[in-house]
């Protein structure tokens, strides 16, 4: 996935038609993917598009045959990372769309309320949240999120593991904060894990 | 959607995968109930396919048509 790595080959009609193809299939996980990144579905589907422009655009520099949904999560994560340092999310949630959102179907008994479970998740660091993501609900193997993260195995497993422990405490303690913006250590976390990104660690290759 | 059946398999492969995590299985009581999959885990992934599952917004629809008059 690195840049300079193909040289770059110019479609046929045949492979940008099913590059297209692929890309219409993966915008669903895209769109799920960004919704637990930054909360509010609104700016997910607007990150979202703006990562299909830009894989559009780079479409030259996809392998066809390897992963569309791990090549475009790399885009999406790099949007992200370029917007949150533009302060464009300052971890806003929008509740009442949450709740809407979130909860489950009726009937459908839940141990849990999943609006309290993503409002846990909108107070872990970015890069814990966005590990968690992709091992625990996007599926991916710790080998392909390290990967899309351009970190090692064992930076995805730490941030997983620890993800996984302050949910759990969260969840289980019932100290699920009202609201991730008002509660300020998390938002100190938030902040100080920006820092590092904005600081060039953690963000994989630019696809431009 | 086509490729819904693979995309649900392949998930859950890889779930199972990153739920032993390589991690060694002990007897006490307490690391049986510490490896359980917690209640959350399976609210995590419901809230991920929740939104796999919406319908594309018009907008997606329209932007994905508007890539083939683009081509150069």
């Amino acid at each position: 996935m690195s840049p300079g790595q193909k040289s770059k080959v110019r479609r046929t009609a045949e492979e940008r038609r099913a590059f297209k193809r692929e890309l219409i299939e993966v915008v669903p996980h895209l769109r799920a993917f960004a919704r637990g990144l930054c909360g509010r579905p609104d700016m997910a589907d607007d990150l979202v598009q703006e990562a299909l422009l830009k894989a559009w655009a780079a479409q030259d520099r996809f392998e066809p045959g390897t992963s569309m949904r791990a090549w475009t999560f790399v885009i999406l994560r790099n949007a992200y990372l370029t917007d949150m340092r533009r302060n464009r999310f300052r971890g806003e949630y929008d509740e009442t769309v949450a709740e809407r959102i979130l909860t489950a179907p009726a009937g459908q008994e839940e141990p849990i309320h999943l609006s309290d479970l993503h409002r846990a998740l909108l107070t872990l660091p970015p890069e814990r949240r966005e590990a968690l993501l992709l091992v625990g609900a996007g599926g991916f193997s710790y080998e392909e999120a390290a990967e899309i993260c351009g970190c090692a195995v064992g930076t995805i497993k730490s941030r997983v593991g620890r993800a996984r422990a302050a949910l759990t405490s969260m969840i289980e303690g019932g100290e699920v904060p009202d609201r991730s913006i008002d509660d300020p250590s998390a938002h100190r976390a938030i902040l100080e894990e920006l820092d590092e990104i904005a600081a060039g660690n953690g963000e994989t290759e630019h696809i431009r | 959607m086509v490729s819904g059946a693979n995309r649900k398999k392949d998930t859950s492969n890889h779930m199972s995968d990153s739920e032993t995590g390589g991690r060694a299985k002990k007897a006490s009581p307490e690391a049986a109930k510490a490896g359980e999959r917690p209640d959350w885990a399976t609210g995590l992934k419901k809230l991920y396919d929740s939104v796999v599952d919406e319908p594309l917004p018009d907008a997606f629809q329209e932007l994905l048509a508007k890539l083939d008059d683009d081509e150069a």
